[in-house]
């Protein structure tokens, strides 16, 4: 059948590993939400001593992308050690998967960005933090390469969609090459908006377009 | 490929009846010139004859006179035809202001936004919970520098019927032009010209087991609308170019195997998935109970996904649309689903099932049972919805 989806994405989108709840985990995290579409849920049991993920289990609420990227994650960090798993990157989980359609990046993203949420929940409940940092434009501008350009698969700082970046008093400008009736600005100013919100001193999130 | 599958997107495209294949082919092979003049050659002439006969019975259908009804490539071209023609027609000489609703098709609302770049104001009205536009809110907004109302007969999603007579009616005691796209509801929803004051009606013939490629516009006598398509003089001189003659034969032959009692039959297909797919928890009709397109069933799944359920349901052997923003072309949610005031999630997990000639009445419990199933196991992964 000519899906756009490889065989080993369709195999774990049909049989997605370690799914289901940890009833009493040591850590967990929530991405994405159900007005964004996708929205992933990721459990963690830690081994204090050693630091490693000794079981991992995920629910997803989304498209097939999504639910395979949360089955191959999930094998992927079991067994590793926190610091391992931290380094698990969007191109590995897509590499193992055989490959993702560009226009779904964003939705698999969103799975590996929920392991990394889930660590670091793990490590803000055991004290593993470091002093909360003020948002600055390399901030913002780190957090907008999870930010995918549906046009390509790459993000959007990589693919110089991003025009300006401006930080005043709580409030992130952040302006887009593109003109403002393009096919992906709704959904380009959504995904920046949903990584910029949660920042701890930002209250708000502009998004413009150049045209 | 499509043997055993069970196929509910009828409002995307359907199967080619094989009466019109059949109508179609002397066309291809035979009689293959081009339309002439009275004064040309006999094949020529035949040719003429015979897409004149098609134009008659389509034309026919509406209550329409024969040069009321031009041939396009499909509603999409109806539709642009309607409002750029009449944009390009009175927009210097009576205003520029165009009211249509929010949940319209594509081609309507795409063709409303580029008009919009050339200077053109334009309203896009709302709709109720059922997606039925207020007609006070209409009233209201008519100017003197309104030149067109274009309201969707039905809804391409959820279905939901217009009503095209009171809406003419107002655009008449207004002195101003109406369009209507009838896309989903031609030969499904009676519409006759003689009794509904309406100007332009956008219909295609891929979706009544009629060929892909040919639809066509009324245009009521005296309507005014700039010539389409420059070159020849075809098309009662609105757009040129050779016709397509094979698809007017085909389109004619398509509205001919339309029958009431078809449509009857749909509508019970219909009526029954409703109410089986209504048994499922946190499920919810889209668009009104009873003024819908007699084929369409539209049902939102609470805390599931669209595509997920689509590609199951594939796998299983269905096929069925999602107003899913995971699977449109823009990432976009359903623009009808957030226009009837439902919410990102709604849309997402809103699925659209449309019956054809070729459904069974047992594709009913076989598609009922098997989206049973599949909501089932995705709310079982789904992080939603559990205490």
């Amino acid at each position: 059948m000519p899906l756009p989806y490889s065989e080993t994405v369709m195999e774990h989108f049909r049989h997605p590993r370690n799914v289901g709840r940890i009833d009493d985990p040591d850590a967990k995290a929530v991405e994405g939400s159900p007005a964004c579409g996708d929205m992933v849920a990721v459990y963690l049991k830690v081994d204090p001593g050693d630091q490693r993920i000794t079981d991992i289990k995920f629910e997803s609420y989304g498209c097939a992308s999504n639910i395979a990227t949360g089955s191959i994650i999930t094998e992927l960090a079991k067994g590793k050690t926190l610091e391992e798993a931290k380094q698990i990157t969007w191109k590995e989980a897509s590499e193992a998967l055989g490959g993702l359609p560009p226009i779904k990046t964003h939705c698999s993203v969103l799975a590996v960005d929920g392991l990394r949420a889930a660590i670091q929940n793990y490590e803000e409940r055991h004290g593993l933090v470091k002093e909360r940092v003020p948002t600055t434009v390399e901030v913002v501008n780190k957090r907008l390469k999870h930010v995918m350009n549906p046009m390509t698969g790459l993000d959007v700082v990589r693919t110089k969609l991003v025009k300006e970046v401006e930080i005043s008093g709580g409030t992130v400008r952040v302006v887009i090459d593109l003109p403002a009736d393009h096919q992906f600005a709704a959904n380009i100013r959504e995904e920046i908006t949903d990584k910029i919100e949660p920042l701890w001193d930002v209250d708000r999130v502009i998004v413009e377009f150049t045209e | 490929m499509i043997g055993e599958f069970i196929y509910l997107d009828n409002a995307a495209a359907t199967r080619l009846d094989e009466r019109v294949l059949e109508a179609m082919k002397p066309y291809f092979l035979e009689t293959y010139a081009v339309a002439t003049s009275q004064f040309g050659y006999s094949p020529g002439i035949e040719a003429k004859d015979a897409l004149d006969a098609a134009r008659a019975t389509i034309a026919g259908v509406l209550g329409a006179e024969s040069e009321e009804f031009i041939f396009t490539s499909g509603s999409t071209e109806s539709s642009n035809m309607a409002l750029k023609g009449v944009a390009m027609a009175l927009g210097e000489k009576k205003g520029k202001h165009i009211i249509t609703s929010k949940i319209e098709d594509f081609p309507v609302l795409h063709s409303a936004r580029a008009l919009e770049k050339q200077g053109f104001r334009v309203t896009y009205l709302d709709v109720d919970e059922y997606g039925r536009v207020n007609l006070d809110q209409l009233r209201e907004t008519i100017t003197p520098e309104t030149i067109l109302v274009s309201i969707q007969a039905a809804n391409q999603e959820i279905g939901t019927l217009q009503d095209v007579a009171a809406i003419g009616a107002i655009c008449r005691e207004h002195g101003v032009l109406f369009h209507t796209d009838a896309t989903h509801s031609f030969l499904r929803v009676p519409l006759d010209m003689r009794e509904v004051p309406v100007d332009l009606v956008t219909v295609t013939a891929h979706l009544i087991h009629g060929p892909k490629g040919i639809g066509g516009l009324y245009v009521r006598k005296g309507t005014p609308l700039a010539k389409w398509m420059d070159g020849g003089f075809q098309e009662i001189n609105l757009r040129a170019g050779e016709e397509n003659i094979p698809g007017a034969i085909g389109f004619a032959k398509a509205v001919e195997l339309v029958t009431p009692e078809e449509t009857a039959r749909l509508q019970n297909m219909r009526d029954r998935l409703i109410e089986r797919l209504l048994q499922i928890p946190h499920s919810r009709l889209n668009g009104h109970p009873t003024l819908r397109l007699p084929h369409n069933t539209n049902i939102s799944f609470r805390f599931v996904e669209g595509e997920s359920i689509l590609l199951h349901l594939d796998m299983r052997g269905f096929a069925v649309s999602t107003g899913s923003a995971c699977f449109s072309r823009s990432l976009e949610a359903s623009h009808v689903i957030l226009g009837i005031g439902g919410n990102h999630e709604r849309a997402h997990g809103s699925v659209r099932f449309t019956f054809g000639r070729f459904n069974k009445p047992e594709d009913v419990d076989a598609v009922a049972e098997a989206i049973a199933e599949v909501i089932e196991n995705l709310r079982a992964i789904s992080p939603l919805g559990k205490e």
